[in-house]
């Protein structure tokens, strides 16, 4: 779990040091997973160590986000202000993005029999 | 004024001097928002970012105690953020066939997905009369927080506003997408998990790993991509924005 953690870590300063360095516009973090997926491939899948690490951070990934959320509370007048267009600008936005992008893969997507593998249950009509 | 009576209120200001108080209210708040999403059989209404953060700010504001006092202790917990991310190659890598096989879908799902998540937030809020500034603040509301707050800061928007606005982003795709896919009848869980990725980043993916493994795997390289190409992209995009 230790040696997990210290490489997600070492995986993650790379990355910080890349985007630095060659100064690319994307986050350390990001580039940190293309460069560990790169491993990944390389060694043929992750060991114990890491993927008990892995699990214990995206088994709790909701938490992580939670004291940015609370910062919510440093905008309220802005938010007071202009409540109605935020909220319907992000309502409206989200749903779109959600179809648009679910309807476009599906239209270029000829199902197989591998993707009907785990087909969702039927819902109730 | 804080509403606790003088005696609790010192103690309340000696603790929150240091970072424990922050950080044991941060776990609190989210076992307690666990509890009521697990009462509530996962109801995506009760999803345990959006009780937890409730909670939070509520005692916060009864407690009179600065966000910046709060998140000398949360920081620790937004720290986590990092390594997590790297952590989604372990999920990534074990969907990497599936990924090969969907290859043309995840391009064009990634490209239309991106662009229309941008352009209808900053059309929206602009036709709706809001200001320059909070327009530039939702156009990348819907990429991992720090890439969108290093992109607001680029396009002129304001990073902190930014990060509430991805936060609440992510939360409002976690709520809707399982009404938007039942009403479209979107049933592959690689589809879902990416558009989740796509529209809702980081929430979203947490979200799409109660769905499936798959799912989740697909909504980690929806965020990581779509953080790339808005990083790379959304600066010059907006640069004559006014």
């Amino acid at each position: 779990m230790v040696s997990g953690f210290a490489w997600l870590l070492v995986f993650q300063l790379a990355g910080e040091v890349l985007a630095r360095g060659l100064q690319w516009p994307v986050p350390g973090p990001v580039l940190g997973m293309l460069l560990l997926l790169l491993v990944l491939i390389w060694r043929g899948g992750p060991g114990e160590d890491l993927r008990n690490a892995g699990q214990g951070l995206l088994g709790n990934l909701s938490l992580l986000f939670v004291p940015a959320g609370v910062g919510i509370m440093v905008h309220g007048h802005r938010i007071a202000d202009e409540w109605l267009a935020l909220v319907v600008a992000l309502v409206g936005s989200t749903v779109l993005t959600l179809a648009v992008t679910a309807l476009v893969m599906r239209a270029c997507h000829k199902p197989t029999q591998a993707s009907e593998a785990t087909p969702a249950p039927k819902e109730p009509s | 004024m804080s509403l606790l009576p003088a005696p609790v209120h010192d103690i309340w200001v000696y603790l929150a001097a240091s970072p424990l108080l922050g950080l044991t209210i941060t776990l609190l708040a989210y076992v307690l928002a666990l509890a009521v999403h697990r009462r509530c059989q996962l109801h995506p209404l009760t999803n345990p970012v959006l009780v937890a953060v409730a909670l939070l700010v509520t005692l916060l504001l009864l407690t009179d105690t600065p966000y910046t006092t709060y998140f000398s202790g949360a920081q620790f917990v937004h720290f986590l953020l990092g390594p997590a991310t790297v952590a989604l190659a372990i999920p990534l890598y074990a969907q990497l066939g599936r990924v090969r096989a969907m290859r043309w879908p995840v391009v064009l799902g990634l490209l239309v997905g991106s662009l229309t998540a941008v352009a209808s937030a900053v059309g929206i809020a602009r036709v709706l009369g809001s200001s320059l500034p909070t327009q530039l603040s939702l156009a990348p509301k819907s990429v991992t927080t720090p890439i969108a707050m290093g992109v607001a800061e680029r396009i002129g928007g304001i990073a902190s506003l930014t990060a509430v606005l991805v936060i609440v982003t992510g939360i409002v795709g976690a709520v809707v997408a399982p009404t938007v896919f039942r009403l479209l009848r979107i049933n592959d869980h690689a589809i879902q998990g990416f558009a989740m990725g796509v529209a809702a980043h980081g929430v979203g993916t947490a979200r799409a790993f109660y769905i499936s493994e798959q799912a989740g795997a697909f909504a980690a390289l929806a965020m990581g991509l779509n953080g790339a190409i808005t990083a790379l992209l959304l600066p010059a995009l907006l640069s004559g924005w006014h």
